[in-house]
C-alpha cells in the first residue's frame, strides 16, 4: 500500500504506521487517566523515528499502541493496512511475532537460556523447524558481531553485549520495525553510544526503527523527532540536531 | 499443528530448566504428589490383592456344586423364618442319588453328604485346637479342589465301613508333625484314634478370616459314631454342565421338595447356595472397601495438587515480566497456557514416577516379609497412576496457567 500524504516526509516509502486521532483512556481508580488524547502520525518504511517526551506525556502508552501490546480506546490504527484496533489478544500477538521487533530497556532475555535460545524464541513461536531456526538465529548473532557468544547465557554477558543479544532477537524475524524503548537506559554512556551505532547501522540498511527515549542525546540519532506532551503530539520534525536545539529552547 | 509441536517441545524444555533450577522448590512440591501417589497405588495393589485373595477362596467352593443347607449364605434379616427349619440330614444324599439316577437327562451328577463339627485334634503331646472335622464319603474328592501333599482320599470301601482313618490338612499336618510325615500316625480326635492316610496341600485362607488348612476329613459313618451332637450337614451336589446351573438348581429344589415331602403351597424349607450367590453377596463389601480406600487415599493426592497448584501460581507470579516478554515476541495465550500446564504437568508426573518406584519397592518389600499378605502390583496400576499423575498436574495447573495466559502484556512487562 502506497497511501501518500502531502506532510509525508519521505513520499517514496510505504506507510508502516498509520494511526489518526487515536486516544487512550485508563481507570486508576475512580479516576480516568487520559493518556492519549488524540494522536494522528504516519510512520514510513525505513525511517528512523525518536518519541520524547517528559513521563506522563504518553509515550510510552503511545509505544505500546505501536508495539501492538495495547490497542486505543478510540481512533484509527493501521499496521501495514491492517486494522490494528479490531485485533484479538492472539491476532496482536501474530503481529507482534512477525512485524516488530522489541528491545526493551532492561534487555528481558530469559536468564536461564543460552543466547541462542534467547534469540529463536520468536521463530518458535513463528512456527519454524528446528533447523532453519537456529541458522537464522545463529546469522542474526553474527550479524550483531555476537558470532562468539551463541552459547552464553545472560549472566556469562555484559550489558552492552545482552543488549546486542536483544537486538539479534529483535531482528531475527524480519519484522517491519524495530521498536526500542530506551535502548541504552540500563548502559554506560560508551556502551550506549556502541548500541547507538548498531541502531544506526540496522537503519542505513533498511529497516524501520522507532526510538523511545527521554535523553536528547539518544534521540538526536534519529532522521525524526516526534514530541509528546500531555496525550498529544507538540512537534513532529524532520532532521538532526538543529531540530533538537530549536526545541530544547522552546 | 507443527507450530503447536514446536510450542510443545518449547514448553517441555522451559519446564524441565524451570524445575532443575528451582530444585529445592520442586521437590518439596513434588513430594505433596510422590506421597498420593504411594498412597494411591498402595491402595490400588491393596484392592488388586483382595480382589485375587477373593477370586482364590471363590474358587474353593467350586463353580459347579450346590450346596444344600439350612441356612442361605447371605444375611438375613428375618433369621427367625430359617431357624426353625428342619436339619439338613446326610441321608438325604441317598435319596437324592436315587432321584438323579432315575432321572433321565439329568442336570446333576452326584449328591455327596458331609456333616462337621469343631474338634481339637491331638498327637502326642501337641493339640491344634478349633480344627473343622468333617465326615463325607469318598466321593467327596470329586467336588473339591484339593491336591494332595503326600498320601491319599480315604477309598469306597474305607468310607462305607467308616474305618478310624483321616485325611488332615496342612495346618493340622505342620502343628502336629513339624519334622516327621503323618503318614500311618494316629491322632486323638475326641480321644478317638484316626490313623492319618493323606495331607491335603496348603490351601490358604478364606478371605484371610479362617484357615482352609485346619481341617479333618473322615468317613463319614465314623465321623457319626463318635461326633453326631450338634453336626451341622450340607449335601454338595455337582452340576453336570456349569452353564446350566438355574436349572440344575431348579431340578435339585424340586428334589429336595421331594425328600421333605413338602406340599405344593408350602415354601422351601432349605437353601440351595453356591459360590455365584456368595460371590454377589460379598462384591458390594468388597466394592464399598475399595471406593473408601480409593477415596481416603486420593485425598493425600488432592492436597498434593493444591500444593502445585501453589507453586505454580508463584511460578507465575515470579515469572510475569518473562511473560511479558514471551508476549511482546509473540507468544498466543494457548502458548503460555500450555507453558504453564505442562510445568505443572511435568512436576506431577515426576512425582508420579518416583511415587510409583517408592510403591513397587514397598511392594515388593512387603511381598517378601508378608508372603500371605495379598499384593497385587499390575501393569495397569502403572498406567492408571501415570494417567492419574497428569491429570492431577493439568487440574492443578490450569487456575494458574489461566491467569499468566490472560496477563496484559502491557502490564506483565512494566512487573518488576
Amino acid at each position: 500500500m502506497n497511501k501518500l500524504n502531502s506532510d509525508v516526509t519521505r513520499p517514496r516509502d510505504p506507510v508502516v504506521i498509520d494511526i489518526e486521532n487515536i486516544t487512550k483512556d485508563y481507570v486508576m481508580g475512580e479516576e480516568i487517566v487520559r493518556a492519549l488524547r488524540g494522536v494522528s502520525l504516519q510512520i514510513h518504511h525505513n525511517e528512523y523515528v525518536a518519541i520524547m517526551g517528559p513521563s506522563g506525556s504518553g509515550k510510552s502508552t503511545l509505544m505500546n499502541m505501536f508495539g501492538c501490546l495495547d490497542t486505543p480506546t478510540s481512533g484509527r490504527y493501521e499496521f501495514n493496512g491492517k486494522n490494528v484496533a479490531a485485533m484479538d489478544d492472539d491476532e496482536l500477538a501474530a503481529i507482534r511475532n512477525r512485524e516488530i521487533g522489541f528491545v526493551f530497556q532492561t534487555f528481558n532475555l530469559l536468564p536461564r537460556s543460552t543466547s541462542l535460545r534467547n534469540v529463536e524464541l520468536p521463530l518458535i513461536y513463528a512456527g519454524m523447524d528446528p533447523e532453519a531456526r537456529e541458522e537464522r538465529a545463529t546469522q542474526a548473532l553474527v550479524d550483531v558481531g555476537l558470532g562468539d557468544r551463541i552459547h552464553h547465557k545472560p549472566n556469562e554477558l555484559s550489558g552492552g553485549q545482552r543488549q546486542r543479544v536483544a537486538i539479534a532477537r529483535a531482528l531475527v524475524n524480519n519484522p517491519s520495525i524495530i521498536l526500542a524503548d530506551e535502548p541504552t537506559g540500563n548502559l554506560d554512556s560508551k556502551t550506549g553510544e556502541e548500541i547507538m551505532a548498531l541502531l544506526e547501522d540496522l537503519y542505513s540498511r533498511g529497516n524501520t526503527i522507532i526510538l523511545v527515549t527521554h535523553e536528547r542525546d539518544i534521540a538526536a540519532h534519529a532522521r525524526r523527532t516526534v514530541h509528546l506532551r500531555d496525550g498529544i503530539i507538540e512537534s513532529d520534525e524532520v532532521g538532526v540536531m538543529p531540530a533538537m536545539e530549536s526545541m530544547a529552547a522552546s | 499443528m507443527k507450530c503447536f509441536l514446536y510450542e510443545l517441545s518449547e514448553s517441555w524444555k522451559i519446564a524441565v530448566a524451570q524445575m532443575r533450577s528451582n530444585m529445592t522448590r520442586s521437590t518439596l512440591t513434588a513430594l505433596g504428589v510422590i506421597i498420593g501417589i504411594v498412597a494411591v497405588t498402595l491402595m490400588g495393589t491393596a484392592i488388586g490383592g483382595i480382589q485375587v485373595g477373593f477370586d482364590k477362596s471363590m474358587a474353593i467352593f467350586g463353580d459347579d456344586v450346590l450346596y444344600v443347607g439350612q441356612w442361605p449364605w447371605k444375611n438375613v434379616d428375618d433369621w427367625w423364618n430359617y431357624r426353625d427349619r428342619k436339619k439338613i440330614k446326610t441321608e438325604y444324599a441317598d435319596g437324592l442319588n436315587r432321584m438323579i439316577s432315575m432321572t433321565p437327562n439329568s442336570n446333576l451328577t452326584i449328591a455327596i453328604p458331609t456333616s462337621s463339627v469343631y474338634r481339637s485334634v491331638k498327637y502326642t503331646d501337641s493339640e491344634v485346637n478349633n480344627v473343622l472335622v468333617r465326615g463325607t464319603v469318598s466321593d467327596y474328592i470329586i467336588t473339591s479342589t484339593f491336591d494332595f501333599k503326600e498320601g491319599r482320599f480315604f477309598n469306597e470301601l474305607e468310607s462305607r465301613a467308616g474305618a478310624n482313618v483321616c485325611v488332615i490338612g496342612y495346618d493340622v499336618a505342620d502343628a502336629l508333625f513339624p519334622s516327621a510325615s503323618p503318614i500311618d500316625k494316629s491322632v486323638l480326635i475326641n480321644g478317638q484314634p484316626f490313623k492319618v492316610i493323606g495331607v491335603i496341600s496348603r490351601q490358604g485362607s478364606f478371605l484371610g478370616l479362617f484357615s482352609l488348612d485346619s481341617i479333618v476329613v473322615m468317613p463319614l459313618p465314623a465321623f457319626q459314631k463318635y461326633f453326631t451332637a450338634k453336626s451341622e450337614a450340607e449335601i454338595l451336589v455337582k452340576v453336570k454342565d456349569k452353564t446350566k446351573l438355574v436349572d440344575a438348581k431348579d431340578e435339585l429344589t424340586g428334589l429336595m421338595r421331594r425328600v421333605r415331602g413338602l406340599p405344593p403351597e408350602k415354601r422351601d424349607d432349605f437353601s440351595i447356595n453356591e459360590q455365584q450367590a456368595l460371590k454377589s453377596t460379598l462384591d458390594p463389601i468388597k466394592n464399598s472397601i475399595a471406593i473408601a480406600g480409593l477415596f481416603i487415599t486420593g485425598l493425600s493426592l488432592f492436597v498434593g495438587a493444591i500444593g502445585i497448584m501453589n507453586i505454580t501460581f508463584v511460578s507465575v507470579k515470579e515469572r510475569t515480566k518473562e511473560i511479558g516478554t514471551r508476549k511482546a515476541l509473540g507468544a498466543r495465550r494457548r502458548t503460555i497456557l500450555l507453558q504453564f500446564l505442562i510445568e505443572s504437568t511435568a512436576l506431577c508426573l515426576l512425582g508420579g514416577f518416583i511415587g510409583l518406584t517408592f510403591a513397587y519397592v514397598m511392594c515388593f518389600g512387603i511381598g517378601k516379609a508378608f508372603p500371605s499378605f495379598p499384593i497385587n502390583f499390575s501393569f495397569n496400576l502403572v498406567v492408571v497412576s501415570m494417567i492419574v499423575s497428569v491429570l492431577t498436574g493439568l487440574f492443578s495447573g490450569f487456575a494458574p496457567a489461566w491467569t499468566a495466559s490472560r496477563l496484559d502484556p502491557v502490564t506483565a512487562l512494566r512487573y518488576e
